[in-house]
């Protein structure tokens, strides 16, 4: 890895626009807080929060068909809220429904509610057969968002980027347990 | 035009979504929930600006504010029901925040959940036009009447949204049954927007 590369989330920023995802829709997690930030601050984004991840599907989904563009930010738990919505509207309807999920629950998780619904997210994703991919490294993260964004566009497929904390330093973990 | 629910009519939803369909003349947009709420959108006759949800409860204004905001200068419908609403109430605030001006929800609230047999929702004391215009949508009303609703689509389609507009329905049964092929759904619809343009389907 060299370190002339910009921070992850400055790529992810400039992928979007390479691709015309303009329609930014979120449920917040720390993690992504200098991703949003940064959609925020840039006027080619229409940036905002949803009160729930499902929405964002609905929104993305009528959005998409209507010809614009957009992608869903959200954390692994906010993910774990989809399958039905997931399964009956994108899934379903061939409509390329982007996802950048932000990998909490694992690799130094302090909350145990996260670390348990963590679990629950590769399955899901496997059994609705949507495309998913983790970025894990920095010199990957480019290739890796441009990649799958083409391709669900060109295929009409749903897909996930999966943000993991070996990327994005992830929530910091916290003490070190309860002693005996 | 009413904010209290006492004395509302119940109305027919299929007259009411005919009277709907009747007054757009400019290729608008019209998303119909799950369930009878699309079923007599298919049944009023198909337009290639409908589209039909099999499934996703809950999702019909998200759906319909995707496409408001991806195109601003047609106006888009959301005609969902009592039951799919409480399922994603909070999108309420968020179309309030977003304010798409080209969005108008028609909500058809019979009170039950009608395709699996008449169970009372959980509404049973909630009043929806009050529900979204604490969500900040300070215009919603409910319909007293039909002659009341043309009323209300016709100021919708002629100003500035999003607007709300509460129809309290009775318990007839919808017309027909949407045909359920989803990427045909899709497809047509892409076309009927725009998105899509060439002459093979319709």
């Amino acid at each position: 890895m060299t370190t002339s590369l910009p921070p992850w989330h400055e790529i992810v920023l400039n992928v979007f626009k390479a691709n015309e995802v303009k329609l930014i829709t979120y449920v917040p997690d720390n993690v992504l807080k200098p991703l949003i930030q940064a959609l925020h601050a840039d006027p080619y984004f229409t940036c905002f929060a949803t009160a729930r991840e499902e929405e964002a599907v609905g929104i993305l989904s009528g959005a998409w068909m209507a010809g614009l563009k957009g992608i869903l930010l959200m954390q692994t738990s906010g993910f774990a809220t989809l399958p039905n919505v997931l399964a009956s509207l994108p899934c379903a309807f061939q409509i390329p429904v982007l996802m950048m999920i932000s990998e909490r629950g694992t690799l130094g998780e302090f909350n145990v509610g996260q670390a348990a619904v963590c679990r629950t997210m590769r399955p899901i994703l496997d059994s609705l057969a949507m495309e998913h991919h983790t970025v894990s490294r920095l010199d990957e993260c480019e290739f890796i968002v441009d990649r799958t964004i083409r391709q669900a566009h060109l295929t009409q497929a749903p897909a996930a980027l999966i943000l993991s904390p070996l990327l994005t330093g992830g929530k910091a973990v916290q003490g070190t347990g309860a002693q005996a | 035009m009413s904010a209290t629910t006492h004395n509302l009519k119940r109305m027919y939803r299929f007259d009411l979504t005919q009277r709907l369909v009747a007054k757009l003349k400019q290729e608008e947009a019209v998303i119909g929930g799950i369930g009878h709420s699309n079923f007599d959108l298919w049944a009023v006759g198909h337009r290639p600006q409908n589209f039909y949800m099999l499934g996703s409860m809950g999702l019909a204004i998200p759906i319909a504010m995707g496409v408001a905001m991806a195109q601003p200068a047609r106006k888009t419908f959301a005609l969902e029901g009592d039951g799919s609403l409480l399922m994603e109430l909070g999108c309420l605030a968020t179309v309030a925040a977003q304010a798409p001006k080209n969005l108008i929800i028609v909500l058809f609230d019979n009170g039950i959940y009608q395709i699996t047999g008449g169970q009372p929702t959980p509404g049973l004391h909630a009043d929806y036009v009050a529900i979204a215009r604490g969500c900040g949508l300070a215009t919603a009303t409910w319909a007293a009447d039909e002659a009341d609703f043309e009323r209300l689509l016709d100021n919708a389609l002629a100003t500035d949204g999003p607007h709300f507009i509460g129809c309290k329905l009775d318990e007839q049964k919808p017309r027909a049954q949407t045909e359920r092929d989803p990427a045909q759904i899709r497809d047509r619809f892409m076309r009927g927007m725009g998105t899509k343009k060439n002459r093979t389907l319709g």
